[in-house]
């Protein structure tokens, strides 16, 4: 009796992560879904509080209230600039949780009895994805919160030595699969899969972590999908296939928006000297630097503004600025409009969350696919922050190593107005010839300071 | 291999197509709830360490559970509130206060 109603608990709790996850499909029902999901995880633990093997509650009770008071606190006071590091913490507290679950379980039922193939096989995967996860997630953290240069680390033989790893770590598995009672080879797996992480992340440079959190994100649900396997519990199993496919299908989205391949993003240390980068040299070529003054009298007049956010408005937390900035155009009659490519930033959608914080109303906010044939009309393109996603020479230069990323066209536009705190080449170490396109006029300076100066400015015009 | 785990497997896949399914009609515009949500749901995890921390097998199995308890509760807690936090600045309009 007692264990239908858990099972009838699960079955309420897998539909309504479903439904909720649907609820993501529009901004309107998006918050509705996810009480719905909120709800249906309530279900679910309620559910399993009634399990057989349960004898103690406080060990419990302990966890639950701690873990509550460090996840609110989180979601209350991390700002939302933070979020890409707060997203990648999450993917190791998740896979942590998997990979501990795991390990216990494995003591478990080697006690109780026969530990059969199909179930080691869940555990050894579990335990071997969650690890990697953890590890993975904290360089992944610790990349963009900026406690470690955020550009890749490359050393001789680096490939060679992480696939060797990881065939080690993947004979392990398949030993531990056909003799499940060596304990220190489960533990030994472990230990590889942690190390695997670190190196798997060492390589991989900024602009490409939306890639890499999506990954982690996949990889975080993997596991939980495996703990489900390992435990028996069809709802672990359907959440965490949630989280795989989506964690899948935004890295997949993020490759495509950068014209790479996984194994490219994973394998090819994209920012690492490259000496044939460059292929076109800024020799002889000179930008225009352009006072603030004139600048505001520009946008002033502009009937159509377009605003290009990229990491440099979130360095500089300057969206906030960007919206008073807009609420000047738009008291002159002028219409701005924000071009989001979806690259831009270091998590998917990481420009929506920002701009949608300082009160930019979200039908503003256009993809690359809706805004480009639109540049054409604009009188001022106005770039804050973004360097590659804006490179002519992704359609124009095949020797560059971004050609044939689909970029924005800001060049289209009527002139182009860069913001940028120097001359220094971005994440790619790519010249980018938009700014020294004749239509493109540079401000320096730090973006959140000058946007200040620009809105002040633009009262006086 | 057994029928049981056989089952499990048709659940996960079709449970990973119709998540595929319902994710691809996501717009870029939530990605980052859409990230943050799935890793709230993935906190599920809590159910299995629940399991684990109230079982009463061993020390270091309980030692595991209740880490895991409190991670998967931060992920759970953490993940709905941030969620919701994020889905609310999302407006159509602008506040006329502001």
């Amino acid at each position: 009796m007692t264990e239908s109603l858990i099972q009838v608990a699960y079955l309420l709790a897998a539909v309504l992560f479903i439904l909720g996850l649907r609820g993501l499909t529009a901004p309107d029902t998006a918050r509705r879904g996810m009480n719905l999901a909120a709800l249906g995880m309530l279900a679910a633990v309620v559910g399993t509080l009634l399990h057989h093997d349960i004898v103690r509650y406080e060990w419990i009770l302990i966890g639950v209230v701690v873990g509550s008071g460090v996840g609110a606190a989180m979601a209350i006071f991390m700002p939302m600039t933070a979020m890409p590091q707060r997203i990648a913490l999450s993917h190791a507290f998740g896979a942590l949780a998997a990979t501990l679950v795991g390990l216990a379980k494995y003591d478990i039922l080697m006690a109780s009895e026969e530990l059969g193939r199909a179930r080691m096989g869940a555990i050894a995967f579990e335990v071997m994805f969650g690890s990697l996860t953890i590890t993975g997630s904290l360089m992944a953290f610790a990349k963009l919160q900026e406690l470690m240069r955020g550009s890749p680390i490359t050393y001789r033989g680096q490939n060679a030595m992480n696939i060797s790893l990881f065939a080690i770590t993947f004979c392990l598995f398949i030993y531990l699969v056909f003799d499940p009672s060596q304990r220190e080879l489960l533990y030994g797996m472990a230990g590889l899969g942690l190390a695997i992480g670190v190196l798997m992340v060492l390589p991989i440079g900024g602009a490409d972590m939306p890639v890499v959190v999506s990954l982690l994100n996949s990889y975080a649900g993997l596991a939980a999908s495996a703990t489900g396997f390992a435990i028996d519990n069809n709802v672990l199993i359907i959440a965490g296939a949630l989280d795989g496919a989506s964690g899948f299908l935004l890295s997949v989205l993020m490759s495509r928006a950068m014209n790479r391949s996984f194994a490219n993003v994973i394998f090819g240390a994209f920012g690492t000297p490259q000496a044939t980068a460059g292929a076109k040299s800024a020799a002889g070529l000179s930008v225009r630097s352009i006072t603030v003054e004139d600048a505001a009298i520009q946008m002033a007049y502009a009937r159509l503004v377009i605003v290009v956010p990229g990491y440099g408005m979130a360095v500089a937390q300057a969206q906030h600025q960007v919206r008073e900035l807009a609420e000047q155009v738009e008291k002159r009659g002028g219409e701005v409009k924000y071009a989001i490519h979806p690259v831009a930033g270091r998590m998917p959608g990481h420009m929506n969350v920002l701009l949608a914080e300082a009160n930019v109303p979200y039908d503003k906010l256009y993809d690359m696919e809706a805004i480009n044939s639109e540049f054409a009309n604009a009188d001022v393109a106005l770039v804050i922050g973004a360097n590659d996603v804006v490179n002519p020479a992704a359609r124009n230069d095949k020797s560059s190593p971004i050609y044939g990323m689909p970029i924005l066209n800001v060049d289209a536009a009527k002139a182009v107005i860069v913001m940028k705190r120097s001359m220094n080449p971005g994440f790619a170490g790519i010249e980018n010839e938009l700014f020294y396109d004749a239509k493109t006029s540079m401000l320096f300076g730090d973006a959140k300071a000058s946007l200040g100066k620009l809105v002040t400015e633009m009262k006086n015009v | 291999m057994d029928t049981n785990a056989l089952l499990q497997i048709y659940i996960f896949v079709l449970a990973g197509f119709v998540g595929y399914q319902v994710i691809t009609k996501v717009p870029a515009l939530l990605h980052t709830p859409l990230m943050s949500a799935t890793n709230a749901i993935s906190g599920i995890s809590l159910v299995g360490s629940i399991v684990v921390a109230g079982h009463d097998f061993s020390a270091l199995a309980t030692v595991f559970g209740l880490v895991a308890v409190t991670a998967a509760t931060i992920n759970v807690v953490g993940g709905f509130m941030i969620t919701d936090r994020m889905l609310r600045m999302f407006k159509r309009k602008e506040k006329p206060s502001s």
